[in-house]
């Protein structure tokens, strides 16, 4: 339903230099399909989504392919997003359920864009923003109270309730549950699989969260600086990790019931305003080898459907496991594992 | 491996008071009145945002309070720091009351108990290089004698924080630095006035998932090298898991279960505990559990309920727990010392 082929976003710098942020992006997602993009800040995982939704400042040139059911939406600029923004596409900002007008009732927020979209009068609106409440789980006489009244919970549910306003296909989520407790975040999840499956909404949810993903959507893609690294059946991501970063990430996760140690990833992203040769993951990677620092890899499956882009992958499987030995007894040998648990030491 | 102090002699001699002892801690707040109801005189609400709150944190030794937004973990935190007075109870700092020392003789004792935030880029000074935001403390505290020597534990104080080469970081300004080492110029600026209780508020919720682990890790060593206890307060279970010896669960300004990390993960006795710990999201996508999600969100505490404060939004409370309001005690499949739970079911 939604083809991502090869996008690119570049910002222009107020000195004059460009910042290559999303760097050859492709993706797809089938109707009521739930994929996450998962990476840290500065990965270009909100870039890539608001440059489907059109909405990315005047400094920004995009170049690629974004395909609504095989039409191209990014081709006419804002003509061409302008038809499919909300009714097709729709989004839940980051911090959306702070965005919200103090001064007006949150019903009559839910109800001014299904009117100005000329989608009904402005009675058909009110009661279809009454649905929409309905559907995201917050009680219609609530709505007409004002946001401040409203708990974080609430205030995103009818965040979410704007976007679905004009009945979307696919809606993008932008850390939906970032700001939120462990119990709200559930709850919010919960609801976000529940439309995913009553009304077949794809999902695409935008976070830095592995175990949400993990938890909330069939594939996803791990990003870092710019590219999609690795991309995969959620499953697959976890069991048969073929990217170092997506290992080293799990790896920096605590797990409740886990014993391992949590590692952090030494290092940081490289600079997107200067050409990167060879692999952006090289300086970072533990398992880096000659051909990473000159030859950038490809995205290229490891088995169907499960693509990672990592030289490694390309390595006879005797060589590969003859690495990984090696490397997990350099890692033994260096750290004592800070932070890391025991079985006696409990 | 951890350097305990001995707890008790053989020789009879009274055992070593804890580092802080926190008993029937209580903290409010008054409720802002509209005017009306103050010019007609009704009487003030109070928020009691701390009610009851009991235990005790060894040298080296980190606690964890865990709990949701507006349970009354940084109430706890600021009431213990003397910002905000208490209402009742008593805090002992290394044995000695501290509920209602006076402004000025809590001064020597506010270099000894320092407070980590939670985020390392509203904490620190813009304008101020590193060498200056670590400098600082040293002199509001009159301490570090000469500058030369005030310089020396500057560095010294950033090597400890894993900031190194410390020459290096010295001279950079914040806007230079990654959110991890922000938050590393954070701990090294309250180690040079060699503390030895940290509260740390969040330390780590407001960073980047690769670099959480480094700072956990780094305070889980602080308090293994050196005398230092450490209370953390956290909503993230998963982390609270993996670094703290004890973790203290609070529901509404109390806490309804505590106990050694691994017990109160593994072998949870309060229904909130337990529902906590079901909605914490895996890693692994095939482990998904049946989240048990809690209607609702923690009630206001201006209204607290009567008997058992949790009973409206227990899954299994029983008539008995409308009337008794359950004290901390020793569960009845307690399998491990020190482990208490708040639930006449348990």
């Amino acid at each position: 339903m939604l083809e991502i082929r090869d996008l690119h976003v570049w910002f222009r710098l107020p000195d004059g230099g460009e910042l290559h942020a999303v760097r050859g992006v492709s993706l797809d997602l089938a109707q009521g399909e739930r994929f996450g993009l998962v990476g840290e800040s500065g990965c270009g995982k909100t870039t890539t989504i608001l440059a489907l939704m059109g909405l990315l400042p005047p400094t920004a040139a995009v170049a690629g392919e974004v395909r609504i059911n095989g039409q191209d939406i990014l081709a006419g600029g804002e003509d061409s997003v302008r038809p499919h923004r909300w009714t097709d596409l729709a989004m839940v900002f980051q911090g959306a359920m702070n965005a919200l007008n103090p001064v007006r009732k949150v019903v009559s927020q839910i109800a001014e864009p299904i009117e100005l979209h000329g989608l009904g009068s402005a009675a058909a609106a009110r009661k279809r923003a009454d649905e929409l409440l309905d559907m995201v789980g917050i009680p219609v006489a609530a709505g007409q109270r004002y946001p401040h009244e409203f708990s974080g919970g609430m205030r995103q549910r009818a965040a979410i309730a704007m976007a679905l306003a004009c009945r979307p296909k696919i809606l993008l989520a932008d850390e939906p549950t970032t700001a939120l407790d462990v119990m709200v975040q559930a709850q919010i999840l919960n609801l976000l699989v529940g439309l995913s499956q009553d009304f077949g909404l794809a999902l695409v949810l935008v976070t830095h969260d592995l175990p949400v993903v993990a938890q909330v959507c069939e594939r996803a893609a791990v990003m870092y600086a710019g590219e999609i690294v690795e991309t995969g059946p959620m499953a697959s991501l976890y069991h048969a990790t073929s990217h170092p970063y997506t290992r080293l990430l799990f790896g920096a996760t605590p797990d409740l019931y886990g014993d391992e140690a949590v590692t952090s990833i030494p290092g940081a992203p490289p600079r997107l305003d200067r050409p990167i040769t060879g692999c952006p993951f090289r300086p970072r990677c533990d398992s880096a080898f000659d051909r990473c620092a000159s030859e950038a890899p490809a995205l290229r499956d490891v088995t169907s459907g499960h693509a990672a882009a990592c030289h490694r992958n390309d390595l006879p499987a005797a060589e590969r496991a003859a690495r990984d030995a090696a490397r997990s007894a350099r890692s033994a040998a260096v750290e004592p594992a800070a932070g890391a648990r025991t079985e006696a030491d409990w | 491996m951890k350097a305990r102090p001995e707890i008790a002699r053989g020789d009879g001699e009274p055992a070593e008071p804890p580092l802080l002892d926190v008993e029937g801690l209580r903290t409010r707040y008054p409720v802002r009145r509209p005017l009306a109801e103050r010019i007609a005189r009704r009487p003030r609400r109070w928020v009691q945002a701390v009610d009851g709150v009991s235990f005790s944190l060894r040298r080296g030794e980190m606690l964890a309070l865990v709990g949701e937004s507006g349970c009354g973990k940084t109430s706890a935190a600021q009431t213990i720091l003397r910002m905000v007075d208490a209402t009742g109870g008593t805090i002992r700092f290394e044995g000695r009351d501290i509920t209602r020392s006076s402004q000025r003789r809590l001064r020597p004792l506010r270099r000894r108990i320092q407070m980590i935030y939670q985020d390392p880029y509203e904490s620190l000074d813009p304008r101020f290089r590193v060498r200056h935001t670590v400098e600082e403390p040293m002199l509001v505290h009159g301490i570090g004698g000469s500058k030369r020597r005030r310089q020396e534990q500057i560095l010294q104080a950033l090597e400890r924080a894993e900031l190194s080469p410390a020459e290096l970081f010295a001279d950079r300004y914040p806007h230079e630095l990654s959110g991890g080492q922000r938050q590393r110029v954070a701990i090294a600026a309250s180690l040079v006035l060699d503390p030895v209780l940290l509260l740390a508020d969040e330390p780590v919720s407001m960073l980047d998932v690769s670099v959480r682990a480094g700072v956990l890790s780094l305070l889980d060593n602080l308090r293994r090298d050196r005398t230092m206890g450490i209370l953390m307060i956290t909503h993230d279970l998963s982390t609270a898991a993996h670094f703290a010896d004890r973790i203290a669960v609070m529901y509404l300004g109390r806490i309804v279960e505590q106990g050694p990390a691994r017990e109160v993960v593994r072998n949870p006795q309060h229904p909130y505990t337990k529902a906590l710990l079901s909605v914490v999201p895996n890693r692994d996508p095939l482990a998904r559990s049946a989240p048990q999600i809690l209607k609702g969100e923690t009630p206001n505490p201006v209204e607290v309920p009567s008997g058992c404060r949790f009973r409206p939004r227990c899954p299994i409370a029983e008539e008995r727990c409308r009337a008794i309001d359950p004290e901390l005690r020793a569960p009845a499949a307690r399998r491990a010392e020190g482990h208490d739970v708040a639930c006449l079911l348990a």
